[in-house]
């Protein structure tokens, strides 16, 4: 970076993103700490009119800004992230499919209104605690990689980023492995250096998805059937709280003929019938995706590259059959993937780089093997 | 390198918030601080304490025009107001169980309100609220109308002196003769009021509280009081009764102390200070006027605090604009924070009425005694490039993730 930079660093109250707005403050550029806050719902007891985020991650976002000597301001984005984050997954899974809502967050929060309202007000990036790298190519563009810490590694849920997007953003953690990054953090006397990684929906603090579907959506019962025979298994409370590749709470009495596993292989939301398959069904080595996004030029049909399909997931290879600017993906992969719901996000990479992503919209087994 | 090291404030224009210390009350302070003596201890240093102590209260009392034995020293205003609430209200179900109802205006601060929502939630308090004007005065008729119908299960009722964020005089001395009438304790939120206006005795009835704060003339944080007229709220904690067995807790000589020094000053000053004051605020809102002739000052007709501009600038945001305004060292306050620091519309516009495009937009630029035309003039060559930022944000200008389904 030569020039420096007015910089919003966005803050959860996290380690990662206050070493990041250090690290940004560092290389020069002036930084300002804006906590977001996400939720409407008031977690302090206190009416709606005065309802907040969590309050100690505001605080201590509050307190490393105060540690780095940078302003810091929350930005109020409950209603953006309600209308383009929580509704979207309600959605997604009444439409019996599987949403990744950091990715929602990333594609219409994180990177768009408060990229958007940072530009507006005179900053010109915005700086997160996300590992992953921004390189230049050799022609001038702003290419996405992997980041050197292959376990934190969160260049999956930024594949919906465009060029322009990461042109106006800023990865100071890309090159660092997690441990580093605690240890900077420690350095600084950030008293957040030890402070638990978040691995859940930030929204859904327990992890409990079902039981927070169930308290949004209200029971809709339905059939569980077996999808090879068609057989009745059982009952269940709502179709959305089954996502392909599931086999835990199935509960299913009868034990198969063929003594394997039964796992979720399809969900209908219109009949609400959940139905139960052997692993095998669950196999796939097509899939088409749609809302696709690519970092730079639409790729040739025929470009070979790894596909991903899951934020920690493995890679496999992967041959790009259909493409086009916003038009559907198809790609066929060497190999197959297991339990790939609809919903789910297909990033592509070219080694490390992204070359961009898509919401899944159907797999499938272009040579079925039977059980 | 960074904002908060490089641009100190150089227009601080948020004194509602808390005022600069006065040179004698920091003298005070300072002397005071030093000596061993806790108020109520019986002997020699204890005694020396206690004096310092009395001649504070007696010289508060004499500014505010009432007697010593009335002054109820608290932490603050925020334990005032919660003390005289919680505390009348308690004495007034103690005396008769039906008096279970508060009458409280819609534009009371915090301490206040949350004071009563709490009576409501946990002690079967019943509330109905005074309503307010876009004029920012709350309606007399409607609570003379209210009284009139029955004022039996009244336990007390309170309106603030002067609004913390538009900064308009309340008619608390028709209110106080009002529930005098009825024979209601009346308490008054004077927090803001005590440092501008020169009558001191409005608020006063028969039965009748104020609650005041130091740092909002040039004392410390940390030390306010509750004036009490002829009522005797009920303890909010227990302890030795140092405070005429209404407030306990060691009493804080050297705050006190600092305390009254400021509001001798203040008041010593006023008849200079406040037109003084006065003038710039007028500067300023001429100035603001220029560079904005679309903004509206929130409450122009009514009779102000002369210090407080509370000021509407359309199709903005409040909190943009308070991060650029901060980013060029200038100071102000935009309505209120919750704890986490999210930006809320302000419930004392709202409940004036005012419209929403001009209450989310509303700033409030609060001028103290030691207030400059230069910070004035800081605030208005700032503005321009201020206001064109935050109305590109709010219209959302840049569009950098075109293509977002």
């Amino acid at each position: 970076m030569t020039a420096p930079l007015k910089v919003v660093a966005a803050m959860s109250g996290g380690v990662d993103s206050a070493v990041a707005a250090a690290r940004a403050v560092d290389a020069g550029h002036e930084g300002v700490g804006v906590h977001l806050a996400l939720s409407k719902n008031p977690e302090t007891g206190r009416d709606s009119g005065r309802g907040c985020c969590t309050l100690s991650d505001a605080r201590d976002a509050r307190r490393s800004a105060d540690i780095l000597g940078i302003p810091f301001y929350v930005w109020d984005m409950a209603e953006e992230f309600s209308d383009g984050v929580l509704d979207d997954f309600v959605a997604e899974y009444l439409a019996g499919r599987t949403p990744n809502p950091c990715m929602r967050c990333n594609e219409k929060i994180k990177f768009a209104a408060v990229l958007e309202r940072s530009m507006d007000l005179g900053f010109d990036a915005v700086c997160t605690g996300h590992y992953a790298r921004i390189a230049q190519s050799a022609t001038g563009e702003r290419e996405l990689h992997r980041s050197a810490d292959p376990h934190k590694d969160q260049s999956y849920v930024l594949g919906v980023l465009t060029a322009q997007q990461l042109a106006h953003s800023m990865f100071p953690l890309g090159d660092s492995l997690k441990s580093d990054v605690r240890a900077d953090a420690s350095e600084r006397g950030l008293l957040v250096a030890n402070k638990p990684d978040s691995y859940d929906i930030c929204f859904i603090p327990d992890g409990d998805t079902a039981g927070w579907l169930r308290n949004r959506i209200g029971a809709e019962p339905g059939e569980i059937v077996d999808a090879l025979s068609g057989k009745h298994l059982g009952n269940h409370e709502g179709a959305y709280a089954y996502t392909i590749g599931q086999r835990k709470g199935l509960g299913i009495k009868v034990a198969p003929a063929d003594g394997l596993p039964r796992y979720v292989v399809g969900v209908d939301p219109a009949s609400r019938v959940v139905s139960v398959g052997p692993p095998t069904l669950l196999d796939v080595d097509s899939i088409s995706a749609a809302n696709v996004r690519w970092t730079q030029a639409t790729p040739e049909v025929g470009q070979r590259c790894l596909a991903q399909v899951r934020a920690h997931g493995d890679q496999l290879p992967a041959t790009i059959e259909q493409a086009s600017d916003g038009g559907p993906l198809v790609v066929s992969l060497e190999g197959t993937f297991r339990g790939v719901a609809p919903g789910q996000s297909l990033v592509l990479y070219d080694d490390t780089r992204v070359i961009g992503s898509g919401t899944i919209t159907s797999t499938s087994r272009r040579a079925p093997a039977r059980a | 390198m960074t904002d908060s090291k490089s641009a100190s404030a150089v227009a601080y224009l948020d004194h509602a918030a808390t005022t600069a210390m006065r040179p004698a009350a920091l003298a005070a302070l300072t002397e005071s601080a030093v000596e061993l003596g806790n108020p109520s201890s019986l002997h020699s240093a204890g005694r020396r304490s206690r004096r310092i102590v009395e001649e504070s209260r007696e010289s508060i009392a004499d500014r505010l025009g009432v007697r010593p034995s009335d002054v109820v020293f608290t932490s603050g205003g925020t334990e005032a107001d919660n003390l005289a609430i919680k505390g009348l209200f308690w004495a007034a179900v103690a005396a008769d169980p039906d008096r279970n109802t508060v009458l409280v205006s819609t534009i009371e601060h915090h301490a206040v309100l949350d004071a009563v929502e709490w009576l409501v939630d946990h002690e079967g308090a019943r509330v109905e609220w005074i309503p307010a004007g876009i004029n920012g005065q709350v309606d007399v008729d409607w609570l003379a109308e209210r009284l009139a119908r029955d004022a039996s299960h009244i336990a007390l009722c309170a309106v603030m002196w002067a609004n913390n964020e538009t900064g308009v005089v309340q008619p608390v001395e028709s209110i106080a003769a009002m529930c005098e009438e009825y024979e209601i304790p009346f308490h008054c939120d004077g927090v803001q009021a005590v440092a501008w206006l020169p009558e001191p005795a409005r608020w006063r009835s028969r039965k009748s509280s104020l609650a005041i704060s130091a740092h909002k003339f040039g004392g410390p944080v940390g030390v306010g009081a509750l004036v009490v007229n002829g009522v005797t709220p009920h303890p909010l904690f227990h302890g030795g009764g140092q405070e005429i067995d209404v407030r306990s807790g060691t009493v804080a000589t050297a705050l006190i102390a600092s305390a009254a020094a400021a509001l001798h000053e203040t008041a010593s000053n006023r008849s200079i200070e406040v037109p003084r004051v006065r003038e710039l605020s007028q500067r300023l809102r001429a100035g603001i006027a220029t560079v904005a002739p679309e903004s509206v000052v929130v409450g122009e007709a009514s009779e102000r605090l002369a210090g407080i501009n509370s000021v509407a600038f359309p199709g903005c945001q409040a909190d943009a604009l308070l991060m650029l305004l901060d980013s060029v060292g200038v100071a102000c306050s935009a309505g209120s924070a919750c704890t986490a620091g999210v930006p809320r519309p302000s419930h004392v516009l709202l409940a004036m009425g005012v419209p929403s495009d001009q209450a989310q937009g509303t700033l409030r630029f609060s001028l103290g005694w030691n207030s400059q035309p230069s910070d004035v003039d800081a605030l208005i060559a700032a503005l321009p490039a201020v206001l064109e930022r935050a109305r590109r944000a709010n219209r959302g200008g840049s569009r950098v993730a075109a293509g977002a389904s």
